[in-house]
């Protein structure tokens, strides 16, 4: 099968609520309406999912692994951003 | 019937004659089921339905098109199997004579099942199991929607369940005709061959015997003919948006109700039962 007749889609699932969409993976579907079908067939046969997106994999545009010292090295060092000096109530839940 | 089946029949001998209450001669093995009440033999034969096409939708796993495919028939397979664990489990007990699940799916032969023949014609090509799926679901959606309002609680209890999972087959099996038949010329020309093999199958779907139409009467059991303004309005929906012509009304199949099946059936029940027969009890 081409990729032009089944391109590849992103699946999204959310299990629960209150929690974001994950990446769960991907599925080759002809159309948005079959890629989400597919993605509930594949995904989501254990309980696992409220809700599915699906995305088209070329509405992506991702990083290019090369610039990931640019990017990403940089915080390394940075460990104030970390919220770990102080507690967090355990009302807020989920942060 | 296979020269496999028959020499199932005869392995399997000593192990039937061993249950208490079993039948105890082949030949009686449909006219055993038509004498039980007229309850058991409608749940067996809703269970039948479930199960016969249940077990043709699995033979394609590790053969689908594609690998999403390959999880989602399996998956169609095992609503549908799922149904007919609850419809025998019932069955037997109305029975009352110790046969389980496993004893009605895998302890009768192809003259004692009562699946309609649409269930058991061969899987095909993915646009005749697309079909087949289109034609069986788009009835039993609205058949279990009924059934939910039966006034036998086991059944208006297993229909609720089962309504969803239909709703889905319809859905799954809809979109895929549609793109089946409004999509490629081979597509197109697959598509309609199998809507045209397939269409003699379909008013076997209607029909119902005196028994069941006495639990019509009682509010048990769903007035099948209710059942094709929806059938209808479905199958019209998805065949135009497919570009796909209705047949033309034709001679219509039937027998299975009574036994009566195509070749196909006693094939797929050796495959389907020749483990349990050879090991009786067996459990994974």
């Amino acid at each position: 099968m081409s990729e032009t007749m089944m391109p590849l889609w992103e699946v999204f699932i959310r299990n629960r609520s209150g929690l974001p969409h994950k990446h769960a993976g991907s599925v080759h579907a002809p159309d948005a309406a079959m890629a989400l079908q597919a993605a509930r067939d594949v995904y989501t046969r254990r309980g696992e999912s409220v809700s599915v997106w699906v995305v088209p994999s070329s509405a992506i545009t991702a990083s290019d692994p090369a610039d990931k010292d640019e990017l990403f090295e940089p915080t390394g060092t940075k460990v104030y951003r970390h919220p770990t000096f102080y507690e967090v109530p355990e009302e807020v839940g989920h942060m | 019937m296979s020269s496999t089946t028959a020499a199932l029949q005869s392995r399997r001998a000593p192990a039937r004659k061993a249950k208490a209450g079993g039948r105890t001669s082949r030949p009686a093995a449909g006219k055993a089921d038509a004498a039980s009440s007229p309850l058991f033999s409608y749940v067996v034969s809703l269970a039948d339905d479930a199960l016969v096409l249940g077990h043709r939708l699995s033979e394609w796993t590790g053969y689908a098109p594609t690998l999403e495919e390959d999880i989602a028939l399996p998956n169609l397979a095992l609503d549908l199997i799922g149904q007919a664990r609850f419809f025998y489990a019932y069955a037997g007990e109305i029975e009352g004579k110790g046969r389980d699940e496993d004893a009605l799916a895998y302890l009768r032969d192809e003259h004692g099942f009562s699946n309609v023949l649409l269930a058991e014609q061969p899987n095909g090509d993915f646009a005749a199991t697309m079909l087949r799926q289109l034609l069986y679901a788009a009835f039993m959606h609205p058949y279990f929607q009924a059934l939910t309002a039966s006034k036998d609680a086991r059944l208006a209890e297993i229909a609720a369940k089962a309504v969803k999972e239909m709703a889905y087959h319809v859905r799954h099996s809809a979109e895929w005709v549609i793109r089946l038949g409004d999509g490629t010329e081979e597509s197109r020309r697959r598509a309609a061959a199998a809507l045209d093999e397939l269409w003699m199958y379909t008013g076997e779907l209607f029909e119902m015997g005196e028994g069941e139409r006495a639990l019509v009467g009682a509010g048990v059991a769903v007035d099948r003919e209710s059942i094709r303004p929806a059938w209808d309005a479905t199958i019209n929906r998805v065949l135009a948006e497919a570009t796909l012509e209705r047949p033309a009304p034709c001679g219509m199949q039937s027998g299975g109700r009574a036994g009566r099946h195509t070749e196909y059936l006693g094939r797929m029940l050796a495959e389907m039962q020749v483990l349990h027969r050879a090991h009786p009890g067996v459990t994974w």
